[in-house]
């Protein structure tokens, strides 16, 4: 008769499994490391709601008045004034950048016409790129108008607001004025899969030498370490590209994103994007023991890649410590940047400020690669 | 004697080497001249493969230094590189290139000028002109050993270092590769190759034997014979295994070897072991006649003798 489940065997795999599991300290650090990380993520760094996003403020006058609608502003703890401005090219400048999220402009003759009666309104400028970052806080100005000067309008003044609120906001939502989440997600999409694809692909470049033996063979001939890492990496651009190419001809055509900046500044733009991701694979490649290794730490990039890098939730919204891990990854530039482009334009000038931080992380993640790329077998 | 005043390529002296507490490769030092045939000799997990990858800069020494092909193994292992075919143990082509494609990697990794002409050539040599464009993965045991050498000749190398190059290879592909290996000695190409196989220890014309990452014999096949201080007997008999089972009770009798019908029998004190043998001889009815020990029983008397050091 054959037994079914004989226990003792069955004990020789569950023991065997163990053992196997214990040996293999990666896996057994991302057991208990993924949970943790996935808690401190989720639990700490992740704030849909995100509050004092960054405002700058236009004005073109300054009275007791104006100043008390400010600070109204500033106490919903939606917005804080990191700028202060009478041009209203500044102004843009600044939104386009994405140094600000908002840009609230009082026109010249505010105070006289509140003073008269006229309800005179003042225009708030959104950068709603990113629909989900501004909604709270554009619910949250609704209120303004009703509130802001009950302490200043007293006396001979209360009048003004016993019929309704003295002045009203009018909302401006820029780049994307329907507030079509597509706009924002189809872009950042776009990195997304590069990092998943590129950083995947070259992390198993080297390892898969180490584990077919031929390693071994290359080692022995006269390459060097540039060579191989370099050449390793070049097809990947190419695939890469045919990525890029794909994903941008739905996002025109089937999601309809706009396309307000230079073709050519998005090509050269996606290559630092390439290379920034390329260089961490072949980085991981040189460090990983093995292909299951690879693959393991490649993820361990991947996961606060998407969360932290403002793709999945609003980056503004994340606490100091969530921030400046986020800045240090390319994939949050790179939305900046293709976000800045697509949406909003952008010329050379912004679109460098989020291109220079893929070089500088490239030049370091190669530094890394190279210094830990092994050229003896020890 | 010859040997004196020819150029020696690899020279290293003390070279030890340790995995993780565990030492590999115990102060071994070697010499090898320009045109030997150098068998590299020991047991399995001795030192060999590590001592191999030492001499081509594959692993860098703890201790000790040498110098091959006139460069230091530690500095200079990049010049090295250049002018050495290595052969690994293990299969380490592409198995997913075709077999010129991998030819032709190689002729570009060794900056070969007329690339296309040296690999047809490489191509013709090989037999394989019309397997040109067949995965290297596909090709049987003999055949990927014949475009390994093949690949690590391409460049021309000074020096080949061979690591096991026969094992898993039938006997004909085994003759054709060692007259290839005698071919290329005599054009001058110094061959250090490592095996566990005595017919083919017989084919090298200097030897070395290691065992548990120590040197413990150098020389010339018939120098290792006569410098053992083995006496060897053969017996013939129809029932070798009882007979053996016998021969092992005699305590000069240390080493009994069966070979078809014939036992070999060896020992170092050739005088008390003729005594008992001809005892023996009587009292079983059996003829044994002295001969020359044979390359095996001499390693196994260095291996175990090396033990008995260790112990």
């Amino acid at each position: 008769m054959v037994t079914l489940l004989s226990p003792i065997r069955l004990w020789a795999v569950v023991a065997k499994e163990f053992i196997q599991l214990r040996r293999d300290r990666l896996t057994f650090a991302m057991i208990i490391g993924i949970p943790l990380i996935q808690l401190a993520l989720f639990g700490f760094a992740i704030n849909s709601d995100p509050k004092e996003l960054p405002m700058a403020v236009r004005s073109a006058e300054s009275s007791a008045y104006t100043r008390s609608i400010i600070q109204a502003i500033v106490n919903t703890r939606y917005f804080n004034v990191t700028e202060i401005t009478d041009s209203e090219q500044t102004a843009n400048e600044i939104l386009a950048r994405g140094a600000a999220q908002f840009v609230i402009n009082i026109p010249a003759d505010f105070t006289r016409r509140l003073l008269r009666g006229e309800r005179p309104s003042l225009l708030l400028e959104a950068d709603a790129t990113d629909p989900a970052a501004t909604s709270n806080a554009l619910a949250a100005i609704k209120q303004i108008p009703n509130t802001a000067l009950a302490h200043d309008l007293n006396g001979p003044l209360a009048s003004l607001q016993s019929a309704g609120a003295p002045f009203s906001i009018d909302i401006h939502r820029r780049y994307n004025p329907e507030g079509v989440t597509q706009y924002n997600i189809v872009p950042g999409l776009m990195g997304v899969i590069l990092t998943m694809t590129m950083i995947m692909m070259t992390s198993l470049a080297i390892t898969r030498e180490h584990e077919r033996g031929t390693m071994e063979n290359l080692l022995a001939m006269p390459v060097q370490p540039l060579e191989v890492m370099v050449g390793k990496i070049t097809p990947y651009i190419l695939i890469g590209y045919i990525q890029v190419l794909v994903i941008l001809a739905a996002a025109l055509w089937v999601f309809h994103v706009p396309m307000l900046g230079s073709a050519l500044l998005l090509m050269l733009g996606v290559l630092l994007f390439i290379l920034a991701n390329l260089t961490v694979g072949i980085t991981i490649s040189s460090v990983a023991r093995n292909q299951a290794q690879a693959m393991q730490m490649s993820f361990f990039f991947f996961m606060p890649s998407i969360l932290l890098s403002g793709f999945m939730f609003p980056f503004r919204g994340m606490p100091q410590w969530a921030q400046v891990i986020g800045e240090a990854l390319p994939l949050t530039h790179f939305l900046r940047f293709i976000r800045g482009l697509l949406l909003k334009g952008n010329e050379w000038m912004a679109a460098w400020e989020h291109l220079w931080p893929l070089l500088a992380f490239t030049a370091v993640m190669m530094a890394i690669g190279l210094r830990r790329y092994r050229r003896t077998l020890d | 004697m010859r040997m004196n005043n020819r150029e020696e390529i690899i020279k290293v002296k003390d070279m030890s080497k340790s995995f993780g507490g565990k030492v590999a490769v115990d102060k071994v030092s070697l010499s090898v001249y320009k045109g030997d045939i150098f068998g590299f000799l020991g047991p399995n997990g001795s030192g060999k493969t590590t001592t191999i990858r030492l001499l081509c800069g594959l692993l860098t020494p703890d201790e000790g230094e040498g110098r091959c092909l006139g460069y230091d193994i530690i500095k200079e292992a990049r010049h090295i590189k250049r002018q050495v075919g290595y052969m690994t143990q293990r299969f380490s082509f592409y198995e997913d290139l075709s077999v010129r494609e991998n030819l032709e990697f190689v002729a570009r990794m060794y900056h070969l000028q007329e690339r296309r002409k040296a690999v047809d050539e490489a191509l013709d040599n090989l037999g394989m002109k019309s397997r040109q464009t067949q995965l290297a993965g596909e090709l049987s045991g003999g055949w990927k050993q014949r475009l390994a050498l093949t690949a690590c000749m391409l460049h021309k190398p000074k020096l080949l270092l061979l690591d096991e190059p026969t094992s898993g290879v039938d006997p004909e592909a085994r003759r054709d590769f060692w007259e290839e290996i005698h071919r290329l000695a005599d054009e001058g190409v110094t061959v250090l190759v490592s095996t566990h196989y005595m017919d083919e220890a017989e084919r090298c014309n200097r030897l070395a034997y290691i065992a548990y990452g120590h040197l413990v014999g150098e020389g010339s096949p018939q120098s290792l014979i006569a410098d053992s201080g083995l006496a060897t007997w053969r017996i013939e008999s129809a029932d070798i295994h009882q007979v053996a089972e016998k021969l092992k009770r005699i305590n000069a009798v240390e080493q009994v070897a069966p070979f078809g019908t014939r036992l070999f029998v060896s020992g170092t004190d050739a005088q008390q072991l003729e005594q008992d043998l001809s005892a023996f001889a009587e009292q079983e009815g059996v003829n044994p006649e002295r001969t020359q020990p044979r390359l095996e029983d001499v390693f196994i008397q260095l291996m175990r003798s090396s033990e008995e050091k260790r112990w």
